[in-house]
């Protein structure tokens, strides 16, 4: 291994060392539990960003979509809590109680079929992972089996989660429609709406996205990932090499939508809801551009980013609504022109090179741009 | 449903029901052309194409204004006069943020999709901040509302024949562009072998930017004719931004034969399952078929050579 | 107090003030450190509000940005000038009012963000907040949890009622049963088509509508449709339409579909001043992107419009234009929220006190006898008593009131028999 990559990767375990250092111990320590549980919010976007590392920086394939499968690890999640919260005790005062306040309003008599199952943990948690890896199985591999790819896929996955959320809101029976699912109470008897609970999900959602991390890192280490970067770079050679490109494609989009419904799920458990502005085009592209803010092809980047991102905007939202989204804007711009690859990109060319260069010359090489 | 109807009120369903799928045609083609032309040309999604459309909207509400305040007496036809500022103002736009923003991402299709996207939310708080967060009436003249009898049973639009007439013109003028100009002939050689046409001596860069800046002044012209059926405010670029994609991906970028079909598949498909079924499940329908044939056949429905 | 008096430009609020208040003329007469005094922050604040000798602090949580600034920028507007108006006459318990304004930015779970703030970090003792049925069900649970009180100022559709909320719009049923029963009378309706956004307001406002055309005025429903939010292309359902010749077409339509709505109706030859058309959607605020002239002739059913000609309004309309400018048109939901703040300081005086549970237990009963609408009261049920009237669009934009309810409209948020 070359004296570039093993800095690379010494470089990216301290990056992660410190991020845990950040959302485990610095930031519970000087942040109030309101603030907290916003970090914690924005660390299940970070979630999303890691997997569009994996699909976008790392493999080219840009997702408009990641909305969709964010949206349904949220929902399912949502699904499971809702019912729990709509014990025939505490909704008795609805014409059929037992079921969520939803259907009753609109004269659902008896549970849909599809909402029967979600009464299990055990169910829930592996649909949250397994219903959007499938979705995003039977999209990627129709377009991807057929080299669709780049812009015509991107905006494909945005017509698709256009289509999911024009559904969501009209089968308001069955969905909750464009209120969402509102009103979770408790996680199997644990209340989780109180201070303490709080700080218990922002730790687990640390947890989460930390070992969400190291498994987007270790894909990236191994053959596979080098793969996937000749994919990226040039994908005729890798097919003529024998690989079945687009079966490495597929799995990585799969992966990436695994890791966005996780990320969905613990936004529900956080928030206390599910709505469907998730799982349109808008927040689709805003979760995009925490990754490319961060740098699309490091992991830590993308974490970084959506973190900053955020609370730029929740901090100017509150005292400069109207220059926020021009900042916002800009920023798109200024990332795509400016430093595509991200503040990690800003760290690797030109902080580190600098740093590098006490240690004695030819240590530190930057490492190669990226094609797309 | 048919039941309680005549013969001849069928007949008049299906002329009223054919002439609306028509005007829905008018409509998508003439949102795709603009974008189209840019697409085909230079593999960019200018995400911001519907804030254009909507800054030629905004010309023309200032130009009604315009006329009401100091030329009342040429009121009637301040229409025209509207969509022509709508073009200028829309082209020069677009001719700028080429300049400023495209020119340096033509290698890199995925990055101008963020990027325009970054200048659709900055033009929309402009115009947040310009007009006002609410929507603007843009006043017509009244030659240009109500419909015209044809039959005891049938009515067209107007405005709808305004805007079928339109598309007819702006189509046939960029088809001649395209296939009988110099322009255009330097357009397709870029389009086929940018290296080749480059080393031919064709300023390729140059031809970048006009097909951008007409590309955007199109879908000013647009917007503008929009008024007349549509809303005014500073998100309502966002209602025409996916449909446009959608014909435009779907017809095959660089076929202008290609963005005509899409038009119309998707315009009549639309047009027809809504008579059938609710707006709602008509969309949902129509997207969904969109994407199936897109699955199948991801290049569009006419294209030059396969697309990545 | 007698009704006639000339409106004094100089001071109409305080007229119409003294006029509402006439319970408390005698204490409004006194300034307001003694009326500070007469309510010691220790008494009137249990619960650690942001409340001190001389200043309360309530929210305001709108969306500034985004789809739904063009509908919410005048309720704030409202509720500023409402805030000013009480700051004016010496605030409440003599303590004046300070507002921490936050951007809900049409976004949710930002909504929700935003209320937990103002409850937690700002300790709000009130806040005058939300528009769409999403942003308030996003932030009841906050306010239910934190113990908040929320004022909500659009008509939605019902099915809701809480503690912690009073809800100064309109529910289903009052904007509904009167106008249909209008309708029916005035113009022989014996047919309808129903239309919709595709999302809950419309869906459950047209089942209330639908059951009480079959079942109660026993007419027949021809049609019911629904469309996608931000749908711009009517022409379909338009085509359907005429040739089915409903004698009324109910249109539940909002937000930008409104505009092309409206505008392809007209294109289509539909005249409005012939085709009766009645509408719960369209207030001042949305003729204003439609036109008038696109929209002149259609009946929209609201409790509140800017034409209204009682004493009240004549006071409220130059002084809100004053404020902001004009130009500026004022809507059934603008007028809502300008009774939040009115109402919070009748409650907060009635019940003596600050604190949220006081509030809430004293709010039924609570009367406004200088709402612009006429008068309200509040409802057990933290809806408000109201009369719903009719009023026929003009080209001007504004509206000509044809019909009132003699008696104000109970508000009955889980209608029996409507579900």
């Amino acid at each position: 291994m070359s004296a570039a990559r093993t800095d690379h990767r010494w470089l990216e375990l301290i990056g992660i060392a410190l991020v845990a250092a950040l959302i485990l111990v610095f930031l519970p320590l000087v942040l109030d539990i309101f603030r907290l549980n916003l970090v914690g919010k924005y660390l299940t976007y970070a979630f999303v960003a890691v997997g569009l590392v994996l699909c976008w920086g790392h493999t080219g394939i840009l997702s408009l979509g990641q909305g969709l499968f964010f949206g349904l690890g949220g929902y399912c999640m949502a699904a499971f809590l809702k019912l729990e919260a709509s014990s025939v005790a505490n909704t008795k005062i609805q014409s059929t109680p037992g079921i969520p306040d939803f259907m009753d309003w609109n004269q659902i008599t008896q549970l849909p079929y599809i909402w029967v199952p979600f009464e299990s943990l055990t169910f829930t948690l592996i649909a949250v992972v397994a219903v959007p890896a499938i979705a995003a199985f039977v999209i990627g591999a129709a377009l991807l089996k057929r080299r669709v790819g780049g812009v015509y896929f991107a905006i494909i996955t945005q017509a698709v989660a256009l289509v999911l959320s024009i559904l969501i809101v009209g089968q308001q029976g069955y969905t909750g429609g464009i209120n969402g699912i509102t009103d979770l109470r408790t996680l199997l008897g644990w209340d989780i709406r109180p201070d303490s609970a709080k700080y218990i999900l922002y730790f687990v959602c640390c947890f989460m996205l930390l070992g969400t991390m190291f498994v987007a890192r270790f894909v990236l280490a191994s053959k596979l990932g080098r793969i996937l970067v000749a994919t990226r770079d040039k994908e005729d050679r890798v097919r003529f090499s024998g690989y079945d490109v687009a079966n490495y494609k597929t799995f990585v989009f799969c992966l990436a939508s695994a890791m966005a419904a996780i990320g969905g799920a613990m936004f529900t458990l956080q928030v206390g809801f599910m709505s469907p502005s998730f799982v349109g085009i808008v927040p689709s592209i805003e979760m995009v551009i925490f990754c490319a803010v961060g740098g699309r092809q490091s992991i830590v980047g993308a974490v970084a980013g959506t973190l900053l991102v955020n609370w730029g905007k929740t901090m100017f939202s509150e005292d400069f609504p109207q220059l926020w989204l021009f900042a916002m804007g800009g920023l798109f711009i200024a990332v795509v022109i400016a430093f595509p690859r991200g503040l990690a990109g800003i760290m690797t060319d030109q902080i580190i090179p600098r740093l590098g260069s006490w240690r004695g010359p030819g240590r530190s090489q930057p490492s190669p741009a990226p094609a797309e | 449903m048919f039941g309680d109807y005549s013969i001849g009120d069928l007949g008049s369903i299906l002329v009223m029901q054919g002439f609306s799928g028509l005007i829905l045609f008018s409509v998508y083609l003439l949102m795709a052309l603009g974008l189209a032309i840019i697409f085909g040309q230079m593999g960019v999604i200018n995400m911001a194409h519907g804030e254009f459309m909507i800054l030629g909207a905004y010309m023309t509400y200032f130009c009604s204004h315009l006329f009401q305040s100091y030329l009342p007496g040429l009121y009637p036809g301040y229409f025209f006069v509207a969509m022509v500022v709508a073009f200028i103002v829309s082209g020069t736009a677009g001719l700028l943020v080429e300049w400023a923003l495209i020119r340096h991402l033509y290698a890199r299709p995925l990055d101008t999709l963020l990027a325009t996207w970054g200048l659709s939310l900055i033009m929309q708080q402009a115009f947040r901040s310009g007009f006002g967060a609410r929507e603007v009436g843009v006043e017509l003249p009244t030659w240009m509302m109500g419909s015209l009898q044809v039959t005891s049973t049938i009515e067209v639009q107007i405005n709808g024949l305004f805007v079928m007439a339109l598309t007819l013109l702006i189509t046939a003028t960029v088809a001649l562009l395209l296939y009988r100009s110099r322009w255009g002939l330097q357009v397709r050689a870029v389009m086929a072998n940018r290296a080749m046409s480059g080393a031919a001596g064709i300023d390729t860069r140059r031809v970048d930017r006009l097909t951008f800046g007409l590309g955007c002044g199109i879908a000013g012209i647009a917007g503008s004719a929009f008024t007349m059926i549509g809303s005014t405010g500073p998100t309502a670029g966002q209602l025409y931004i996916v449909d446009t994609f959608l014909v435009v991906v779907f017809g095959g970028a660089q076929s202008l034969l290609g963005t005509i079909a899409s038009a119309f598949t998707i315009s009549q498909s639309q047009s027809t399952l809504e008579f059938f079924l609710t707006g709602s499940m008509a969309k949902v329908i129509t997207l969904l078929i969109v994407i199936g044939v897109l699955m199948l056949r991801p290049q569009g429905l006419f294209v030059l050579k396969v697309r990545r | 107090m007698s009704e006639k008096w000339t409106t004094n430009l100089f001071n109409p609020t305080r007229r119409e003030l003294l006029a509402g208040a006439a319970a408390l003329s005698a204490t409004a007469m006194l300034s307001p450190a003694a009326l500070a005094q007469q309510f010691p922050t220790a008494k009137v604040n249990t619960t650690g509000l942001a409340v001190t000798d001389s200043e309360v602090t309530v929210g305001i949580l709108h969306s500034v940005t985004g789809t739904m600034a063009i509908s919410e920028t005048g309720s704030v507007e409202a509720e500023k000038l409402a805030i000013d108006q009480i700051n004016q006459q010496g605030g409440v318990l003599g303590r004046k009012i300070k507002f921490i304004q936050e951007d809900g930015a049409s976004d949710w779970p930002t909504f929700a963000e935003k209320a937990k703030k103002l409850l937690v970090n700002d300790k709000c003792a009130a806040v005058m907040g939300c528009w769409t049925s999403a942003s308030r069900k996003a932030v009841l649970p906050v306010f239910e949890q934190y113990n908040g009180m929320l004022y909500y100022p659009t008509f939605y559709e019902g099915l809701e009622q809480s503690k912690n909320v009073i809800y100064t719009g309109q529910e289903a049923t009052q904007q509904i049963l009167a106008g249909l029963n209008w309708v029916q009378q005035e113009k022989g309706a014996k047919t309808f088509y129903l239309l919709g956004s595709d999302y809950i307001w419309p869906r459950t406002s047209n089942k209330i509508a639908r059951k009480h055309i079959e079942n109660v005025l026993k007419m027949k429903v021809l049609g019911e449709e629904y469309f996608p939010l931000g749908n711009t292309q009517f022409n379909s359902v338009i085509n359907k339409m005429k040739l089915a010749k409903p004698d009324v077409i109910y249109a539940i339509i909002v937000g930008g579909s409104n505009v092309a709505f409206y505008k392809q109706l007209k294109a289509a030859g539909i005249d409005l001043t012939k085709q009766t058309l009645m509408t719960i959607s369209v207030t001042e605020d949305e003729i204003d992107g439609i036109g008038g002239e696109n929209i002149v002739g259609a009946y929209a059913c609201m409790k509140y419009f800017q034409s209204l000609d009682n004493p009240n309004n004549k006071a409220f309309v130059p002084a809100f234009k004053k404020m902001w400018g004009e130009k500026t048109v004022i809507g059934d939901v603008t007028q809502a929220a300008y009774l939040g703040p009115n109402l919070w300081k009748l409650t907060v005086e009635k019940a003596g006190s600050f604190d949220i549970d006081k509030i809430a237990a004293a709010s039924p009963g609570v009367e406004f006898l200088g709402a612009p609408e006429g008068y309200v009261r509040i409802h057990e049920n933290h809806h408000l008593w109201s009369k719903t009237r009719v009023g026929r669009a003009r080209a001007d934009g504004q509206y000509d009131v044809v019909y009132e309810t003699k008696d104000l409209m109970e508000p009955n948020p889980f209608p029996k028999g409507y579900q």
